[in-house]
């Protein structure tokens, strides 16, 4: 099994989901426009943008699971639509907003999909016990999904692609309709999942929680893929810098001695003894060092880590019109 | 391009889960007992009239299917009624409620086709059927040997056993229509409207409107009416027109095969009658051929239906 997927395409193993112009058109809308990406094994990647942007679709289109109009993608080194057995069989799917039979039980549910996986029934028990455990729900596991809540389902998901033991994990609004502590515990879940090495592909539209365990990510407007990369880099590009640092200090000259700091690239004055950096990297070690480098009293210095959603604000204000298309 | 992997991989999984299901939902429940009281009365009926008059019949457990005492229809014509009502309750939340549960796109992301979960759950619905049947037919010799008394000749369990299969064909007609209605409507309620709309035109509205459409079709010659006759021309467009509905075509073949002195399912003249000892019982085999159209036709009737659906579920979006 694992010798396959390091086959034609796959010359190494990373990148594990690989896409080249991948498009998908409902009649004259394209839903999916030509989008590329790498995802490397091992990494957090999020597709993040508003609900419509055509990120299930992408989803859906890796696991062969809807058509592809033109373009391809390739998934652990197998083409999803001509070999999707195989995809699914490495790669494990939490719909958006999942859904499980209400009439069975937790652990009925999960070996209903293990069987469907093709595993043997000892390793199936074992498996299933072990993911329950895990999630937190082995002591619910004889009690019908009829009663869970929200979080409870969306755990008893990610319960199933523990089971499948999945080599990619892709995760559909995880965290909607979620309350903050289930978020939460999710998210802590997520990122256990990464430490195993799992490479974890997931979409949102709640940018700041993405923020946090994604690696990298790629903001999706129209069907088209308008910013990839890691959140400081983009930063970097769309606020022109990724870090803001406010000091409030006295002594004198002090803002012009701030201005000196290699990587800062503008100070504004917010009062006598206020000022805001705007850097390229975090100065805060600098910036102590220059007020005390003018004998001034450091009496507050802070920073704004920056933020996904001033990302994505910036981005669309800059250009709000003109490539913006209505997926259908 | 051949997609890889074989379309039957996991199709017993789903088979045993959707049998599993069907065998201790609530729903079944009611459809088995509203099948079982009905056939039941059909049966005393029989039973009650067979025992006053057992003279010389040589098919007297055949009898049991097809006599019927006013004011109960027969059993058979019961089953004809019904089996399309059991169908129809199996099959026409098939595929909707997975959207609705949205259980649909988890268990397609498991390693396994469409095809599987369809003809999976189009197997799991018929077994059941056929569980149900079986069961049925069992009740009908047994109560067969104990108040009539006679034990049944080879021929006639022979008989009887294609009686079983030809209902388990007819329920796969009305089983294929709810499931496509179930890819069809995404809303379960509207699936089985529509679906008893469609078994109520058939089995009600069909048998009026097939005369009136064969007298506008075929008029009928007014020699023949002089005479007191039925124009043959409208006849044979009637009984054709009437052979549209799967009820007609079961309906047929249990004539052909329960009654063995029928010896046609259409007009005869009288010269076909020529040389024929009246009233005399066909052979087996020649009561099956006599049969055998009308079970064709509820074969492909099946398949016609269930092919459409699985073209239309292959090509359906999986989101919700």
């Amino acid at each position: 099994m694992r010798n396959q997927s390091t086959d034609s395409r796959g010359t190494a193993p990373d990148p594990v989901i690989a896409a080249r112009g991948l498009t998908r058109r409902y009649g004259a809308t394209a839903v999916v426009d030509g989008i590329d990406f790498d995802i490397a094994r091992g990494e957090v990647f999020g597709l993040l943008g508003p609900n419509g942007a055509g990120k299930t679709t992408t989803i859906l289109m890796m696991l062969g699971l809807t058509e592809i109009s033109s373009g391809e993608v390739s998934v652990l080194g197998f083409n999803p639509a001509r070999e999707p057995l195989k995809v699914k069989q490495r790669v494990g799917y939490l719909p958006d907003a999942v859904g499980f039979y209400d009439h069975l039980t937790a652990a009925e549910n999960l070996a209903y999909t293990a069987k469907l996986m093709g595993l043997a029934r000892a390793e199936r028990a074992r498996r299933i016990e072990a993911a329950l455990a895990r999630v937190g729900l082995a002591e619910v596991a004889s009690k019908r999904v009829a009663t869970f809540s929200r979080g409870m389902r969306q755990r008893l998901g990610l319960a199933e692609i523990i089971v499948k033991r999945a080599e990619i994990a892709i995760l559909d609004e995880p965290t909607s309709g979620l309350d903050p502590q289930a978020t939460q515990e999710f998210l802590g879940l997520i990122g256990e999942l990464k430490a195993e090495g799992i490479t974890v592909l997931l979409s949102s539209h709640m940018l700041d929680q993405v923020q946090r365990i994604c690696d990298r990510v790629a903001l999706f407007q129209g069907g088209r893929i308008v910013l990839m990369g890691a959140v400081p880099e983009l930063a970097v590009k769309v606020l022109g810098a990724g870090f803001v640092v406010e000091v409030e200090a006295d002594g004198l000259g002090i803002a012009r001695r701030l201005a000196m700091i290699p990587g800062v690239t503008q100070v504004d004055t917010l009062g006598v003894d206020r000022f805001r950096m705007t850097a390229e990297r975090d100065v805060r070690p600098d910036a102590a060092r220059a007020v005390v480098t003018v004998g001034g009293d450091l009496r507050r210095l802070s920073i704004d880590e920056p933020s996904l959603e001033a990302i994505y604000a910036r981005h669309f204000q800059i250009r709000p019109r003109g490539d913006v298309r209505h997926a259908a | 391009m051949r997609r890889e992997g074989s379309p039957f991989r996991g199709l017993s999984t789903v088979f045993v889960k959707e049998l599993a299901d069907h065998l201790s939902s609530i729903r079944m429940l009611m459809l088995e007992l509203l099948i079982v009281f009905t056939a039941l009365a059909a049966l005393y009926g029989a039973i009650s009239s067979l025992r006053q008059n057992t003279a010389e019949d040589p098919f007297l457990l055949l009898r049991l299917f097809t006599i019927d005492k006013a004011p109960l229809p027969s059993f058979v014509a019961i089953l004809g009624f019904l089996i399309p009502l059991m169908a129809i309750g199996l099959g026409f939340d098939a595929i909707n409620s997975e959207h609705n549960r949205r259980t649909l796109s988890r268990i397609l992301a498991q390693p396994i086709y469409r095809d599987a979960l369809l003809m999976g759950k189009f197997l799991a619905a018929l077994a059941t059927i056929g569980i149900s049947l079986a069961a049925l037919w069992l009740l009908v010799i047994g109560l067969g040997l104990i108040f009539l008394g006679v034990p049944p000749g080879g021929e006639e369990i022979a008989r009887s056993m294609v009686f079983l299969v030809v209902a388990i064909f007819y329920a796969g007609v009305w089983l294929s229509l709810a499931m496509l209605l179930s890819i069809v409507f995404r809303s379960p309620a509207t699936a089985a409207l529509v679906s008893l709309g469609i078994w109520l035109f058939l089995a009600v509205l069909w048998p009026m409107l097939a005369p009136a459409l064969a007298q506008a079709i075929a008029p009928a010659d007014p020699r023949y009416a002089l005479l007191g006759l039925n124009d043959p021309a409208t006849a044979i467009w009637t009984q054709e027109l009437l052979r549209l509905s799967p009820n007609d075509l079961f309906g047929e073949a249990m004539l052909a095969v329960l009654s063995p002195t029928t010896r046609t399912l259409g007009p005869v003249f009288l010269d076909q009658l020529r040389g024929a000892v009246m009233g005399s019982p066909l052979p087996f085999g020649e009561s099956v051929m006599i049969a055998w159209p009308q079970t064709v036709g509820l074969i492909a009737g099946t398949i016609v239906l269930f092919a459409f659906g699985y073209v239309l579920f292959q090509r359906q979006e999986v989101r919700a």
